[in-house]
């Protein structure tokens, strides 16, 4: 490869020889750590899919048995069941809250403005695995913040304390309101942007017009927001499916929590992970990874059909 | 300085304007108040967090675990912390980790800004045979999430002998697919052929054009990108955890999920840990938040 760069150095009388070489000079170092490194990998994890295999011995073609296993495994509905929850919420929170917020921003006289924005975007910088970390402190069901504070509104809640955060139904809205906290200010940034780049002479016509504020809303801002609406919707599918740090770091797979059963933050990424390296079974661990690809895909495709006008 | 007063001037006798066409000034101080409520909450919401990781990195075991829960210093908080601060580098090769992250996270985007600008430059401005195939089968691998590769990477990096090493985990994050587009996205707008052209007749080679003229000025995208990528790096878990496995080439997320994974959690010494991979990053956002923002925002909505 170096040899090749020189030659692009070099002058002499061969240049078209020289531009039409070049642009696959430029390309292959990209592309042929892309095609090692990602396509490659696809295919082989299709491959796989369809084999028995503990990651030692020797590979054995089995069909589709894996896929027939999974889908006869109850831990795969469990978890499928758990990732789709999570997901419901966190998503509508994010996103509500974020345009929300996007919306008060964006007014005229919000003052502090830039510090705003700061704060909303600082969860994006921040390690979810730190983040997870300090939030199973403060979910903790005997000494937790939020089970302390909420010991003085045991007369107005009608709740049994201590809370068990990490049980039962509750793993959804604990897990997921991790991810609300990290992705609801960067979504009110998206949405932020989108606004700004609605151009004002519309809303000005709008006005002249006698719009009402709902008439604004409704047939200007959201038909003009719907491609920034269509792309955080589908970055948030892409990430919840394969929630992956906060379930892991906050109960782990090592925890009874996580056994078979009372289980709710066993979600598909997990339940991947478990396959491949707790049960040695790649073939099933790729299996997963095919059936929350083609997940990822049909929720795309229902949220394309939402959002996405032809 | 006149130009300013003259806006401020224009800016009141609006408000005023619209006060009178709209409500009366008690309503907008409702309003306005209205407004700020939820945003300052959320402000709360966030940062509490970060404020409890502090405190928490200045208790003992427990008084964390203590009742009341700890939620402001004390006198000695620093003897504390750096008593946190002995359990955690006797527990772990902490800075060997930190180090570690930094070191992937600034390979992952050098290595990654220059591929992928390299390449967009190629696609971008080159018409050649193929062309077209190439660059839809990247778009196509664009659609696929990383959970299908998650087992192939630890099998080839296995078979590689590559486990436990750096470039395990910056070389397949190099060549990502969504680079490529975006800045092959942004050669294609901002750089005119005839510019390109001009370089080539007054004698510039083809790698010259690149690294003088092209990368010069695509430096917006490069910036958008780079950040992206770092911070994606920086955060990045589930790779790490599977091709990282000897306890001194962990980057800091694993070396922390780690230590949250033991029997005997010493969780004052892990807030030392979040507080020192946390901090740093924040406080530089600090001074560049606008610049930060507006990157990651333009290279986010390019997609």
């Amino acid at each position: 490869m170096a040899v090749k760069k020189r030659a692009g150095f070099s002058g002499g009388g061969w240049s078209g020889f020289k531009r039409k070489i070049a642009p696959y000079v430029f390309i292959s170092p990209f592309y042929i750590s892309f095609l090692t490194f990602s396509t490659f990998p696809i295919f082989y994890s299709l491959f796989l899919s369809f084999q028995k295999w503990n990651g030692i011995g020797e590979m054995l073609f089995v069909g589709f048995q894996n896929y027939v296993a999974i889908f006869k495994d109850q831990l795969f509905w469990k978890s499928l069941i758990n990732t789709l929850g999570m997901f419901l919420w966190t998503v509508v929170p994010q996103h509500i809250l974020g345009m929300c917020f996007a919306f008060i921003l964006n007014q005229g006289f919000v003052k502090f403005k830039e510090f705003f924005k700061g704060v909303m975007f600082v969860p994006y910088l921040t390690s979810s695995v730190a983040i997870a970390i300090v939030f199973s402190v403060i979910y903790g069901t005997q000494y937790g913040i939020i089970n302390y504070f909420l010991r003085f509104l045991q007369p107005i809640l009608p709740i049994n304390l201590p809370v068990e955060w990490l049980r039962g139904y509750k793993t959804w809205f604990t897990l997921s309101s991790l991810t609300t906290w990290r992705w609801t200010g960067w979504n009110a940034i998206i949405y932020l942007a989108g606004l700004q780049a609605i151009p004002n002479s519309l809303y000005e016509a709008a006005r002249i017009d006698g719009a009402t504020w709902w008439q604004v809303f409704t047939r200007i801002t959201v038909p003009l927001l719907k491609p920034v609406i269509y792309f955080a919707t589908t970055m948030t599918i892409i990430g919840n499916m394969q929630l992956f740090d906060e379930p892991m770091i906050m109960i782990g797979l090592q925890n009874r929590l996580m056994e078979l059963g009372g289980n709710m933050g066993m979600t598909l990424a997990v339940y991947l992970y478990a396959w491949a390296f707790n049960w040695s079974a790649f073939g099933m661990a790729a299996a997963t990874s095919y059936i929350i690809f083609i997940l990822i895909m049909i929720l795309s495709y229902i949220n394309r059909r939402i959002f996405k006008e032809e | 300085m006149s130009q300013g007063k003259i806006q401020t001037g224009a800016n009141i006798k609006l408000e005023e304007r619209y006060k009178i066409k709209e409500s009366s000034p008690v309503m907008e101080v409702i309003k306005s108040i209205l407004l700020y409520i939820p945003l300052l909450f959320w402000a709360f919401i966030i940062c509490f967090p970060f404020w409890y990781m502090l405190v928490a990195s200045t208790r003992t075991q427990g008084e964390i675990f203590g009742f009341p829960p700890p939620l402001t210093f004390k006198p000695d908080f620093l003897e504390q912390f750096l008593k946190n601060y002995q359990s955690l580098v006797s527990k772990t090769y902490f800075w060997r980790n930190l180090w570690n992250s930094i070191y992937i996270s600034s390979m992952t985007t050098l290595l990654g800004t220059f591929l992928c600008s390299l390449g967009g430059y190629g696609f971008g401005m080159y018409r050649f045979k193929g062309r077209n195939t190439l660059f839809s089968l990247m778009l196509f691998t664009l659609m696929v999430p990383q959970t299908i590769n998650i087992v192939p990477y630890f099998i080839m990096m296995s078979t590689f002998g590559w486990i436990s090493t750096a470039r395990a985990m910056y070389l397949p994050a190099a060549a990502s697919a969504f680079g490529i587009f975006l800045m092959r996205q942004y050669i294609v707008a901002s750089i005119p052929v005839d510019l390109v052209e001009a370089a080539r007749v007054d004698g510039c080679s083809e790698f010259g054009i690149y690294w003088r003229i092209v990368l010069p000025l695509i430096s917006p995208v490069i910036g958008s990108y780079g950040i992206i990528t770092f911070l994606n790096q920086w955060n990045n878990y589930m790779t790490a955890l599977i091709v990282l496995k000897d306890p001194k080439s962990l980057t800091v997320p694993v070396a922390l999920g780690s230590l949250k994974g033991l029997q005997n959690v010493d969780y004052g010494a892990i807030m030392v840990g979040t507080v020192i991979s946390v901090f740093p990053l924040l406080l530089m956002f600090v001074f560049m938040s606008k610049m930060i923002i507006s990157k990651v925002t333009e290279g986010a909505l390019k997609e």
